[in-house]
């Protein structure tokens, strides 16, 4: 049996009970990585000396009897949008091409300290800002189910990095559905919980009132294994939740008699291919054989939910992104050659920095949310956009006094071509449809495989949860996984021995 | 909605970002298209809504004033293009000669 074929569960335990090394088991997936990257490109960067250090130091603490911790000798990789001392952090930009952050984001460390080996930082949208992860400054993800289409985005790195069984687990971040989407694409489980649950002090910022940290994996079950040591309160971020962290893994096995699941008919409208719509119906079935209610939902404002999103998210990004200006830290532009027209050196330099910096997407957003919030247009754009923010807040919190969950599709399609929306950013916009609204409200979801279309891509079924429900949706993506097979299955690629 | 190109020149300046002629127009096309489609938002009456900034219902959060460790000097500066081992070094602020 090969490291790769264990669950991350499985594979804790192995290395706790002394079955398997912590290096035997890093080696194992670094050795994967540098067999099958090649022709995935889901890795930025792979830190072979260090995490063999890592697991070394594991394995002879756990042989001198000293306490290991709960995520001992597991590998992990780490979307690159996560501070990391001992690794470069890029958000897949040129503007941070090399950069070394001074300190480690929360979740990082947090994975240290329960003794998880962090083998490389993953591929991205540049700054999350994509779903297909075309906008890497570093070269697109293929997706390891079909190597010519994308693996989604913008934790595309990630995702694909677990699908090919290059690493157990990973770390993404999901703004408006960048853990869930790609997670769908790629056949996998991926977690965004609840804004607050966990720390986001060290998560590169893209849009603050949004932006959450979750877990992707093969299945809830290693979902909930990596929660436990990342969620809870962390004083270093104020919007962080202080509220009780509730053990993720031991509630998974209750079954789900009477709990209520909201349908949306909105959900299977024109845009969704019928094969996904077939799968998704199928999943509901499953869900009312284990026993669950399933109950017809209404969220009035759905339809709003891209255009809110597609200013909210901009005009935060374009606040945040005013800190890449040449003098702290990232890419400057070289002196010289001016152009002219600008009113000091200063700026020129801030405009040229930012120019060479910033990918096309990036500066689509900085330039879209810069125009909603200027003079003139600041009400009509921002803060109708956060008005109706409230009003589908309101839709989920009205559902959520009459269901417990609420199911549909993940994505209206399964992975499509690489190049095939990058000509029109508006239709690479649409494919957050049934992701953001859970970004603006707040609140939880999970995304995981429910089927395939004939051509074999994997097709994702979401659930959405009220706010600090993560123990409910993991409970019920696992009971649905011990039902189906949908999550076992690997890509073609995967099987390779390496 | 409609940008011209002039908007969006000025866009450019306050979003301090160089862009040439050429992503002026694609620029201005695309944003255009953009805004156009989350115009959509003013068809609905959100005339007694409040805007919702943050999504939960989190009050101030209040700490001790206490010092801590913080990042050193040398930390700091470890990724900046240009210092001195004291300041960030940056060009003249103010009129248009001189660069660091």
């Amino acid at each position: 049996m090969q490291p790769s074929d264990l669950s991350a569960v499985d594979l804790v335990n192995a290395v706790r009970q002394g079955d398997l090394t912590a290096v035997r088991c890093t080696e194992a997936y670094l050795d994967r990585i540098a067999a099958l990257d090649g022709s995935i490109n889901a890795f930025l960067s792979v830190d072979r000396e260090g995490s063999l250090r890592t697991a070394a130091s594991i394995d002879e603490r756990r042989k001198a009897g000293k306490p290991i911790g709960p995520l001992a000798g597991l590998p992990v990789a780490v979307k690159d949008a996560l501070c990391t001392t001992d690794q470069p952090t890029t958000c897949a930009s040129k503007m941070l091409a090399g950069f070394r952050p001074p300190y480690d984001a929360e979740v990082v460390a947090r994975l240290r300290a329960a003794d998880a080996v962090i083998v490389g930082k993953t591929n991205m949208d540049e700054f999350a800002m994509g779903g297909s992860n075309e906008n890497s400054a570093f070269g697109p993800v293929h997706n390891p189910w079909d190597l010519a289409r994308t693996p989604g985005g913008s934790s595309g790195g990630s995702a694909a990095a677990v699908a090919a069984d290059m690493a157990p687990v990973a770390i993404g971040s999901d703004t408006g559905g960048s853990i869930r989407q790609p997670a769908g694409l790629c056949g996998i489980t991926g977690l965004k919980p609840t804004y607050g649950r966990v720390s986001r002090r060290g998560l590169v910022a893209f849009a603050s009132s949004l932006d959450q940290i979750g877990p992707m994996a093969r299945s809830a079950a290693d979902c909930a294994l990596i929660l436990s040591s990342i969620a809870g309160h962390d004083p270093g971020d104020a919007t962080s939740l202080d509220a009780p962290v509730p053990s993720y893994t031991a509630d998974l096995e209750r079954p789900l008699e009477g709990v209520r699941i909201g349908r949306v008919a909105a959900h299977f409208g024109a845009g969704v291919d019928p094969e996904v719509a077939h799968a998704v119906e199928e999943a509901f079935a499953a869900f009312r054989a284990a026993g669950a209610i399933i109950k017809e939902i209404d969220l009035p404002h759905a339809d709003a939910g891209v255009a809110t999103y597609y200013l909210v998210a901009p005009c935060e990004a374009s606040s945040n992104l005013a800190r890449y200006d040449g003098a702290h830290y990232g890419h400057r532009a070289e002196p010289g050659k001016t152009s002219g027209g600008f009113e000091s050196a200063l700026v020129e330099m801030y405009c040229r920095s930012r120019a060479e910096g910033f990918g096309p997407e990036v500066k689509r957003r900085i330039m879209l949310g810069t125009y909603a919030l200027s003079a003139g247009y600041y009400d009509a754009y921002y803060a109708k956009a956060l008005r109706v923010r409230r009003l589908i807040r309101q839709d989920y919190l009205d559902a959520f006094a009459e269901v417990d969950l609420i199911g549909g599709p993940v994505s209206a399609t399964a992975a499509f071509k690489l190049g095939e929306k990058t000509g029109d950013p508006l239709s690479m916009y649409l494919v957050d449809l049934y992701t953001v609204g859970t970004n603006l409200a707040g609140v939880g979801g999970i995304s995981f495989p429910c089927g395939f279309t004939k051509s074999g891509l994997p097709i994702g079924f979401q659930l959405q949860g009220p706010a600090l429900a993560e123990q409910l949706l993991l409970r019920a993506a696992d009971r649905y996984q011990h039902l189906t097979d949908w999550h076992l299955r690997r890509p073609a690629i995967a099987a390779q021995r390496c | 909605m409609a940008l011209s190109k002039n908007d969006v020149a000025k866009v450019g300046l306050l979003a301090r970002l160089a862009l040439s002629d050429a992503e002026l127009d694609t620029m201005t096309r695309e944003l255009s298209s953009i805004v156009g489609f989350v115009g959509q938002l003013e068809k609905i009456d959100t005339s007694a809504v409040e805007p919702l900034a943050h999504p939960l219902d989190t009050q101030n959060v209040f700490r001790e004033d206490v010092p801590r460790p913080s990042l050193s000097t040398a930390e700091a500066l470890q990724s900046s293009p240009r210092h001195d081992g004291e300041c960030f070094l940056v060009p003249a602020v103010l009129g248009d000669t001189g660069s660091a």
